[in-house]
């Protein structure tokens, strides 16, 4: 046996093993999810019996009175707007302090460093309170706000990284070429940058869809709780039944769309895209 | 089309380097002139000032008569091509190659003939559609060089765009770029550290050094009548060979002999170094007659002898009594150090001399040589300038 396929099985084992730590538990969450609510508790790992009742229920009764819509509604909102804007901000700023020499530039890294490593539980007294008189507590922007707070930071290093490795002269080709900056920004540096910008918002939309502390902390009703923060509220089918098959339900639906983002733009991540624009 | 002209153009950096000093140069209409020297010499930072890439710290630049210090790249009418091509790589070649005329918003049939044409001159017609990612140095190179010609600019700046291309295929570009120029009579500036390139390519060259322009003239020009020790040592390969000599009396005494002062060599009593390029040296026996009308006749020890078939380099060393101050010696190496020639030693230097293929030379002996004194080139010794008046 070489000592290529030696590694190989080696890899084969060690990978196999992580994907099985990873995968359990989210089989085991559609297991439940798959169950009815009188076999939760059976404890087998295959349900006897596919209901998707879970399912029904999570949209049962329309926006008004589904459990589930409209904080499914609100998650995606928030996420993609923060994202949105934390992307477009981000690549200015990345940009700037990639390509130019300014005072302040290191500050401003290291002040984004520095908000990164913030615990956000120590902002979430203040700013409930600051919400609550500013009209922002159970609003849209109450939650996109800290969120753009939390994710900059993030964006922008991974942005600063990929703007780096644009090379300079294809800026400046482009402006001998007859682009104004801002052409040569959007035309000739952003399609390059583009595997960066797909990660940076893949990495911002996450974190905005998973959040659960400012969720919890900053809302109060249906009218901007998103999703993670709505499955606690989930109430049973009777007063004395536990809700566990809907939240294993809701949780399955939470998914799809990170997988399917991730899906989507992980064809943009094209990795090696400016091959060839230089030489050497 | 049009005139370049730097008058007193200056840049210095913000951390107070000048890498371009009071530069004047005028590059005529469709010239293509070749800016050479080492490197960091301020070559390509004086190119990128005429691009508009690099603000002009003071002095004029003028294209086509209109003064274009404060005008972005964009506005000049300039077409660049780089070291390293900057092709787009998320565009064709098609898309790289009409991006300006795109940007100029020039209507889609007429780009894509404009295009068309420049892709049947440089031979990329069948490569149109690929992206630059899949094409070999040579192919990449052409792209930037049609990416320049599809607009038809008043001037084309080219940066050493031959530098990461292999020797043989330099060789090959190098025509192709002479060919191109003469063909599209466009005023082109040309940078290069390259002094091969420089002598084949232009119809004029401009030597810089540490910033200051050396001199200007065409390829002859520069070899026959160097204005310093620098353009001398830099100009020609192998380097002109440079050694410590005295003028008494209307005689230059060489390490190896006393000659009459040539003609038009200039020069007055006192210490001075001459240059002797390595062409005007022959074999004494293949010289005949010759060496009886003028030059020098004398004995060396042959250290090496490099034969390529053509020609035939042999080196030898002269010595010569202290007769020279260390300072003179410091600045000759300092000289010689920038322009890569064979170093001055203390008390002894090595000589290359370029013989017929047909010497019959070799390693270790003692032969007779003959110095043509006639193109001897005197210096001062502590400008560096030339002594010819």
């Amino acid at each position: 046996m070489g000592r290529g396929t030696r590694d190989y099985a080696y890899w084969s084992i060690g990978i196999a093993l992580v994907l099985i730590f990873a995968l359990i538990p989210v089989i085991w969450l559609i297991s439940l999810s798959l169950k009815p609510p009188d076999a939760i508790t059976d404890q087998r790992f295959i349900p006897s019996e596919v209901s998707f009742d879970n399912y029904k229920s999570l949209f049962e009764g329309g926006i008004d009175d589904s459990p589930f819509i409209k904080p499914l509604i609100n998650s995606i909102g928030i996420a993609l707007i923060t994202t949105v804007i934390s992307i477009v901000l981000a690549s200015f700023t990345a940009y700037a302090i990639a390509r130019l020499e300014f005072p302040g530039k290191r500050l401003i890294l290291a002040g984004a460093l520095a908000i990164a490593m913030f615990p956000p539980i120590s902002t979430v007294g203040p700013l409930f309170d600051m919400w609550r008189s500013l009209g922002l507590y159970d609003t849209w922007p109450g939650l996109i706000i800290p969120y753009l707070t939390f994710s900059l930071p993030l964006a922008i290093y991974v942005l600063v990284a990929f703007f780096r490795e644009i090379p300079w002269d294809l800026e400046q080709a482009a402006q001998v070429d007859g682009a104004t900056p801002f052409q040569a920004f959007t035309k000739v540096i952003v399609p390059l940058a583009a595997p960066g910008v797909f990660t940076a918002a893949i990495l911002v939309f996450i974190f905005a869809w998973n959040d659960f502390l400012f969720a919890i902390s900053l809302t109060s009703s249906d009218a901007s709780r998103t999703v993670p923060a709505a499955l606690a509220f989930f109430t049973g089918e009777s007063s004395f039944t536990q809700p566990t098959g809907s939240i294993a339900a809701a949780a399955v639906v939470v998914t799809v769309p990170i997988i399917v983002f991730v899906l989507f733009f992980q064809r943009r991540i094209v990795a090696g895209l400016t091959a060839g624009a230089v030489k050497g | 089309m049009a005139e370049i002209v730097l008058d007193h153009v200056t840049k210095v950096f913000p951390d107070g380097y000048e890498a371009v000093k009071e530069m004047d140069l005028e590059i005529g209409d469709g010239e293509f002139m070749i800016l050479v020297g080492p490197s960091g010499c301020g070559k390509s930072t004086a190119l990128r000032m005429i691009a508009g890439l690099e603000d002009i710290s003071s002095g004029e630049l003028k294209i086509g008569g209109e003064t274009v210090n404060e005008r972005a790249p964009k506005d000049r009418d300039i077409a660049m091509v780089f070291q390293n091509y900057a092709l787009y790589p998320h565009m064709t070649v098609r898309e790289n190659m009409g991006f300006a005329l795109k940007l100029a918003g020039v209507d889609k049939d007429e780009i894509e003939r404009k295009v068309d044409d420049a892709a049947e001159t440089l031979d990329l017609s069948q490569h149109l559609d690929r992206r630059p990612a899949n094409l070999s140095g040579g192919q990449r190179q052409r792209v930037a060089m049609g990416r320049a010609i599809v607009r038809d600019p008043k001037a084309f700046l080219m940066d050493e765009p031959l530098s990461n291309l292999d020797a043989k295929l330099r060789v090959q570009m190098r025509t192709e770029v002479a060919k191109l120029q003469s063909k599209l009579g466009t005023t082109t500036v040309y940078v290069t550290h390259d002094q091969t390139e420089a002598m084949t390519l232009g119809d004029r060259v401009a030597v810089m050094r540490a910033g200051a322009l050396q001199q200007v003239g065409s390829p002859a020009e520069l070899y026959d009548g160097p204005v310093n020790l620098f353009v001398a040592g830099f100009i020609g390969s192998p380097a002109m060979n440079f050694m410590p000599a005295e003028i008494s009396a209307g005689k230059v005494r060489l390490p190896f002999g006393e000659v009459d002062l040539p003609e038009g060599a200039g020069g007055r009593d006192g210490k001075v170094i001459a240059g002797i390029r390595p062409e005007n040296f022959e074999d004494a026996e293949v010289v005949g007659d010759l060496k009886g009308e003028r030059g020098l006749v004398f004995e060396a020890e042959i250290d090496l002898v490099e034969s390529l078939g053509s020609d035939l380099y042999a080196y030898f060393h002269v010595e010569h009594e202290g007769v020279q101050s260390d300072q003179l010696a410091d600045l000759v190496e300092d000289r010689l150090e920038e322009t890569g020639a064979a170093g001055l030693r203390e008390g002894e230097e090595q000589v290359v001399a370029r013989l017929e293929p047909t010497s019959k030379v070799s390693r270790g002996e003692r032969t007779e040589l003959w110095a043509d004194t006639a193109n001897l080139h005197l210096f001062d010794p502590e400008s560096g300038e030339s002594l010819r008046g």
